[in-house]
C-alpha cells in the first residue's frame, strides 16, 4: 500500500480551510489540458507511446524549478485500493485511476505527479493535465500557480498549439485555453429554500456548468456542487476566470440570502435539523457514506449559521475526505466488509467530533 | 401576448439575453425579430438553402465525401472523429480544420483562440509571430480573391490578435 504521508501535504493542502470564504467554498481547482507534438493523442496511442510521453513528462518535471521533487505515482503499478485512495483525494480522475469496468486496469503510462499545490495527470484524455487545487475561493492564486508550471514545462516540452485553435486537445470541447476552473461550493441554504433549481438553470444560461463532488459524471451529494466554465475557446484565460469568479460571488451572495431567510422564517426547524445531524454523527454506531455526507452538510450549515460553535471547518473538511471507503480501509490497514466499513466510519466520526468541544 | 417592440402584432418569439449578469426576456413578433437580426424558423431555412445553392453553383469545388478525409499524420479519418468525439493527434486539427471550425463555433461560440500564445522551446517568439503573420496575410488575400468573406473575416481577426 502506498504511503500518502510521503506526498507534499498528503496532497490535502486544500483541506486546511485557510483560503477565502472557506466555510461556503471548500476548494478552487484549475486544470490546463496540454498535449505533446509528435505523439498521438490518447485514442490512437499505443502502450509504447504512452510510456514515452510519461518518460518525457517525468524528465521535464525533474529538470524544472517548480516540480523537481514531485512524487511520481505510476497508476498501472498500483493496486485498486491505492488508486481509489488517490481518487478520493481528488488527485486523479476516475478515468485515469480506472475505477470502473471489469476488470478495471489503468492503461500503461497512466500516472500522476503530485506536488503541492500543483501536479500533473499524465496520459489521461490529454497527455498532460496540469492541475492546482487550493483551499477556499481563490481563483487568482490557483491560476498563478498553474501558469508558472505551464510556462516552465512549455519550455521543456513541445506543446501542441495552433494559431487559430489554440492549445490542441483530444476533445474539441477543451481546445483553446485548455482551461477548466472549478469551485467546490456548499449550498444547503439554496437547496432547503428550493431556490437551487433556478440558480443552476441560471448558471447554464451564462455559460457555466455544474457537477457533483468528484467532477464530471458524478452525483451531487451533501449539497456540494462544483461550478465551472463550460467553454474554453474564444476568451482569454483571465476573462474565463473573471466571469466564473463574478458568478460564484453572486451564488455565494444568494446562498447567504437563503440562509438569512431560513433563520428568519424557520429558525426553530433549522436549529433542530442541524442539531439532529450533529447528534447522529456524534453518537451513531454505523454510518453509510451518503448518510455521513448529508449529515455533515447539516452540521456545516450549523457552523456557518453560528448555531454550533467550537467545531472547526478544517475538521469538517477532514471528515469529508477520511470517511470515504478507501481511506477507512487504509486506516484499518485491510479491506473492510460493508458492515465493518460503516462501523469504522461511525467510530472515526465520533472520535474526531468528540475531540472538539461544542 | 403583444410584441414588446411594436406593441401591435402577436409575439411569437421569446428572446432571452444576459447582460451584465441580469437576464432580460423580450417577446417579439416575427417581423421585429428579423429586424433585430434574430434567426427565425424561416430565415434559418433560407440561409441553409442559400449555402446549399451557392455550393451547387461552385460545382468544381465539391470535395471528396467528407467522412473519408484522412489525417496524414496519424491516419484517423473524419468519420473516426465523428464516431469517437476524439481527435487522433495534433495534425488532425489541420486536416479537419474546415469541419472543426464549425463545430468549435457551436461548442464555444468562436473558433479563434485569444488566450495565451504558446512559444515552442527554442522558438524565437517574435520571429515565429512575424512569419505567422505573413502567412495569415497571404491566406487573407486568397480568401478575398475567392470571395470567401466569412473566412476572410476570421483571418482578419486572427491577424488583429497577432498584431
Amino acid at each position: 500500500m502506498i504511503d500518502l504521508s510521503l506526498l507534499p501535504d498528503g496532497g490535502l493542502g486544500w483541506l486546511h480551510a485557510s483560503g477565502p470564504n472557506p466555510q461556503i467554498v471548500l476548494s478552487t481547482r484549475i486544470r490546463l489540458a496540454r498535449n505533446l507534438v509528435g505523439h498521438p493523442f490518447s485514442l490512437r496511442a499505443t502502450d509504447a507511446d504512452r510510456r514515452a510521453v510519461l518518460a518525457r513528462v517525468t524528465d521535464a518535471a525533474r529538470a524544472s524549478e517548480r516540480l523537481p521533487r514531485a512524487v511520481v505515482l505510476p497508476l498501472d503499478e498500483l493496486e485498486r485500493p491505492d488508486r481509489q485512495l488517490l481518487h478520493e483525494r481528488h488527485l486523479v480522475s476516475k478515468e485515469l485511476a480506472a475505477l470502473e469496468g471489469d476488470p478495471a486496469k489503468p492503461r500503461a503510462g497512466a500516472a500522476v505527479l503530485v506536488d503541492a499545490p500543483a501536479g500533473v495527470m499524465v496520459n489521461e484524455e490529454d497527455h498532460l493535465r496540469l492541475q492546482a487545487m487550493l483551499s477556499g475561493f481563490d481563483l487568482d492564486n490557483a491560476y498563478a500557480t498553474l501558469e508558472s508550471v505551464d510556462s516552465e514545462l512549455g519550455q521543456l516540452l513541445p506543446f501542441a498549439f495552433h494559431s487559430e485553435f489554440g492549445y490542441l486537445t483530444s476533445c474539441p470541447t477543451n481546445a483553446g485555453t485548455g482551461l477548466r476552473a472549478s469551485v467546490l461550493i456548499h449550498l444547503p441554504g439554496l437547496v432547503l429554500t428550493k431556490e437551487i433549481g433556478k440558480v443552476l438553470q441560471g448558471l447554464t444560461q451564462v455559460g457555466l456548468t455544474f457537477r457533483g463532488l468528484y467532477g464530471e459524471g458524478s452525483e451531487v451529494v451533501g449539497n456540494f456542487f462544483q461550478l465551472s466554465n463550460q467553454t474554453t475557446l474564444g476568451k482569454a484565460e483571465t476573462e474565463l476566470l473573471d466571469h466564473l469568479g463574478r458568478i460564484v460571488r453572486q451564488v455565494i451572495e444568494y446562498e447567504e440570502q437563503a440562509r438569512d431567510v431560513l433563520l428568519k422564517t424557520a429558525a426553530g426547524t433549522v436549529e433542530d435539523k442541524v442539531w439532529r445531524a450533529y447528534g447522529l454523527l456524534r453518537y451513531a454506531r454505523t454510518l453509510s457514506f451518503e448518510e455521513t455526507m448529508n449529515l455533515l452538510s447539516g452540521v456545516r450549515l450549523g457552523v456557518g449559521l453560528n448555531l454550533i460553535s467550537g467545531l472547526s471547518v478544517y475538521t469538517l473538511n477532514k471528515l469529508l475526505i477520511h470517511t470515504q471507503p478507501a481511506h477507512l480501509a487504509a486506516m484499518e490497514g485491510r479491506p473492510l466488509s460493508d458492515s465493518e466499513e460503516r462501523a469504522t466510519r461511525a467510530s472515526y466520526v465520533r472520535q474526531l467530533l468528540g475531540a472538539e468541544t461544542t | 401576448m403583444r410584441c414588446d417592440n411594436c406593441k401591435e402584432r402577436d409575439a411569437v418569439i421569446n428572446l432571452t439575453q444576459v447582460e451584465h449578469d441580469t437576464k432580460v426576456t423580450l417577446h417579439l413578433c416575427e417581423q421585429c425579430a428579423q429586424e433585430k437580426g434574430i434567426e427565425t424558423g424561416t430565415t434559418v431555412l433560407k440561409s441553409t438553402l442559400g449555402t446549399f445553392l451557392s455550393a451547387m453553383g461552385k460545382g468544381t469545388n465539391l470535395p471528396v465525401p467528407a467522412d473519408t478525409i484522412r489525417c496524414p499524420s496519424c491516419g484517423a479519418t473524419l468519420r473516426d472523429f465523428r464516431d469517437s468525439g476524439r481527435l487522433g493527434c495534433a495534425q488532425c486539427y489541420q486536416a479537419f480544420a474546415e469541419h472543426l471550425r464549425d463545430l468549435l463555433r457551436r461548442l464555444h461560440g468562436s473558433s479563434q483562440h485569444v488566450g495565451e500564445r504558446y512559444v515552442a522551446p527554442g522558438g524565437d517568439g517574435e520571429a515565429s509571430a512575424v512569419s505567422e503573420l505573413l502567412e495569415l496575410r497571404d491566406k487573407l488575400r486568397r480568401a478575398v480573391e475567392s470571395e470567401n468573406f466569412e473566412r476572410a473575416a476570421e483571418l482578419r481577426d486572427q491577424i488583429r490578435v497577432l498584431e
